[in-house]
């Protein structure tokens, strides 16, 4: 089977459909500013943030560097608490294990509570080929759900749907004693969603979840959750199947006290959010009383021989880059095709599925920098972004696909260097530049170079070369005799 | 191939492709070779009112009930509150304090019922309930949240998650002050005794509609807290 996230569309295509949504684009623009209000106003109750960030970023490094020792001990733990641990080398084998699991129990149905992992493998897909319903309890995963679409934002994925398409989602697929008398306010669809799903929980035997956290020294595992669907999945069904990435793993219980504080506040904006679960392997009468622990690698291993690329792995999914990111804001999460989306998404899925699927991805980005800034474990996103363009670069002479538009961007960036070194040539350019882009200005911006340089321009608006340049407006104030200090001060 | 030999192999292969991945980590590095600096607050310097009243407003902030009374008054303000919602069935962990108690057993319509690990009650009876009475294992003042770790005058998971209200006891020196200073509370009973664990910050939420926040989606829709100031003598 093949995997969900392969970008079919390049950015730049995909991107264009979403700016056009202005339905999206409000939606958008009013969750992204919200959130990072909410995050900056926790974010700087804490004095010790920064301790807090590069201590998170140095407990995953060193969680990576010896990824193999930690992975061994927290097989060992898990199963000296009682557990089950499976590995999973690609997508397909980890949906295979998942559905053996469930078909072992005899039931068609599970539960399951909102994970990426699970989504980038495919795994309800994998699941309704062998007759098996998986019911997503995830409030937002159960309107993406039941719309039959992908989701836009890691944290809050129905973000690009409003109050009264809910509605309508609800009424045309829950059962009538659910949506009776449904109207749109918020409270009301969320009770809609509570007696939809109460008999699901009750009912299943199996769950299936994804992982936040696990700690090799002693198995446990965590899930962090506001609605209580994560809490109702994770206690109920007597059988729990827990997918999870190898890279989410921490070394000791101690460092929960690291990422219990940087998670909540980078990713809801809450000191804490509602519900987390921890759970080592099984609890006698309480609980499930069957787990299993899927150690997933799917690319992680590739990206983990990546020497920059590698920080990529230290995120924990908290959506920080997406809500402070322009290009994401604009855009929203779809234009990305890609189950990670954002800044993170432009680094992590061309690393997992190789950039050759994924070319488009590392480009998606102005390096502005504002993701490194508000990432809780430090990835230096632009970083691995200029890492990652020249290895697509590098791929596409190789490829001898030299038609490129990053070709034309480095025949250009040659030819300005070779103007901008020299003073006569560049001023002479300026002249030529004011004289010949006539043609090309509308409304006061270029929005359309002729020839090679179209490439710049779709995706951008220059602005027009002034009629006065700097330099020539320095020389008539130091004609007119006006001196260096007022010339900064106006 | 058998499915002994299938994962057998995932796992060697795995093993194998991350030793490769990992060639620049010089063979005799160690784990605690790579620095961590633990350059963050450890221990919280407020006062120890200080810490309880942040409990207290960052409880609220995230629209939970709370009172607080002396361990005096604690039978009675349950009693109070059960009948403010006119309840009439509440569920209890069995190790519940009787004491705690005393002022609902005074009042004939409140009917209690106790769960545990070896006597549990059904998901229907927790379903059919009015709410739960229990206690806590600790909280924290700094994010306003409650721990519940299964031990003493908690009981099972499923009882703080069925019914639809939740009735939390926190006594004020159970208040830690800082996220650190419970993570390290907590090694004895996840490393020993391996029992799981439960964080909650005010009732279930979801922002999932256009950003309202809605309290209360699938989890207790209202939390209450009443915080206690232990009294001389230590309830039983």
């Amino acid at each position: 089977m093949s995997t969900v996230y392969i970008p079919m569309l390049s950015f730049t295509d995909a991107a264009k459909t979403a700016l056009a949504d202005t339905q999206l684009r409000r939606n958008l623009g009013k969750a992204t500013q919200t959130i990072r209000t909410k995050r900056a106003e926790v974010v700087h109750e804490m004095e010790d943030w920064q301790g807090l960030r590069e201590a998170g970023r140095a407990i995953k490094e060193r969680t990576l560097r010896h990824l193999d020792h930690y992975l061994l001990e927290l097989e060992q733990a898990v199963q000296q608490a009682g557990g089950h641990v499976h590995w999973a080398r690609d997508a397909a084998e980890a949906c295979q294990i998942v559905t053996r699991l469930v078909q072992q129990h005899e039931t068609s149905e599970v539960v399951k509570v909102k994970s990426m992992t699970t989504e980038e493998i495919g795994l309800n897909e994998a699941l309704a080929e062998a007759q098996i319903t998986a019911f997503e309890t995830d409030l937002a995963e159960l309107i993406i759900q039941l719309a039959n679409e992908k989701s836009s934002h890691i944290l809050v994925p129905a973000i690009h749907k409003n109050r009264s398409e809910i509605r309508e989602i609800f009424l045309d697929n829950l059962a009538p004693e659910h949506v009776e008398g449904l109207t749109d306010v918020p409270a009301d669809l969320a009770r809609a969603a509570r007696s939809h799903l109460r008999q699901k929980f009750l009912s299943a035997k199996v769950a299936i979840s994804g992982a936040n956290f696990a700690v090799a020294e002693t198995g446990t595992v965590c899930v962090v959750e506001s609605e209580g669907n994560g809490r109702m999945c994770l206690t109920l069904p007597p059988v729990l199947i827990s997918v999870m990435g190898i890279e989410k793993l921490i070394p000791t219980w101690q460092d929960f006290e690291v990422f219990m504080q940087l998670l909540p506040r980078s990713s809801t904006g809450e000191r804490m959010n509602p519900y987390t679960t921890f759970w080592t392997g099984v609890a006698a009468g309480d609980g499930p009383q069957e787990f299993h622990l899927v150690l997933l690698d799917n690319g992680r291993i590739n990206t983990l021989a990546d020497e920059i690329g590698r920080q990529a792995l230290n995120c924990i999914r908290c959506s920080a880059c997406l809500n402070i990111c322009p290009v994401y804001e604009r855009t929203g999460g779809h234009a990305y095709n890609s189950v990670y989306p954002g800044p993170i998404g432009a680094i992590l899925t061309p690393q997992l599925v190789g950039t050759e699927h994924a070319a488009s991805l590392p480009f998606a980005s102005s390096l502005c920098g504002a993701c490194y800034e508000v990432c809780p474990v430090k990835i230096n996103i632009p970083e691995v972004l200029v890492h990652l363009r020249a290895k697509v670069v590098r791929q596409h002479q190789k490829e001898r696909r030299v038609h490129t538009y990053e070709y034309q961007e480095g025949v250009v960036m040659k030819a300005l260097s070779y103007i901008f070194s020299n003073r006569r040539r560049y001023e002479a350019a300026q002249r030529l530049a004011l004289i010949g882009q006539w043609p090309f200005v509308h409304d006061g911006k270029i929005d359309a170079l002729p020839a090679k340089l179209s490439g710049w321009t779709t995706v951008r608006d220059l602005r027009p070369v002034p009629k006065q340049s700097f330099r020539d407006w320095w020389r008539k104030r130091q004609a007119q005799g006006g001196s260096t200090a007022e010339g900064v001060r106006s | 191939m058998s499915d002994v030999q299938q994962i057998g192999d995932a796992r060697s292969t795995m093993l194998g492709h991350i030793r490769a991945a990992l060639r620049d980590v010089p063979p005799t590095e160690r784990p605690e070779d790579v620095p961590v600096a633990r350059d963050y607050q450890q221990h919280s310097t407020a006062e120890r009112e200080a810490i309880i009243e942040q409990f207290i407003e960052f409880t609220v902030d995230y629209k939970a009930i709370v009172h607080r009374v002396s361990e005096a008054e604690l039978a009675h303000e349950i009693a109070l509150i059960c009948q403010a919602r006119a309840m009439s069935l509440l569920i209890v962990p069995d190790d519940l304090p009787e004491a705690w108690l005393a002022g609902i057993k005074e009042r004939a319509e409140i009917d209690t019922r106790a769960d545990s690990r070896t006597n549990p009650l059904s998901n229907e009876n927790l379903e059919a309930s009015d709410g739960v009475l229990t206690g806590c294992a600790l909280a924290i003042a700094q994010t306003g949240t409650i721990i519940l770790d299964s031990g003493a005058y908690q009981g099972r998971r499923v009882i703080t998650l069925i019914p639809d209200y939740h009735l939390c006891v926190v006594f004020t020196d159970q208040i830690v002050g800082i996220v650190p200073e419970a993570i390290r509370a907590l090694h004895p009973t996840i490393v020993q005794e391996r029992r799981p664990l439960t964080f909650i910050s005010g009732p279930s939420a979801t922002s999932d509609i256009e950003l309202n926040r809605v309290e209360g989606v699938h989890g207790p829709r209202t939390l209450e807290v009443i915080v206690v100031e232990r009294g001389a003598e230590v309830a039983a």
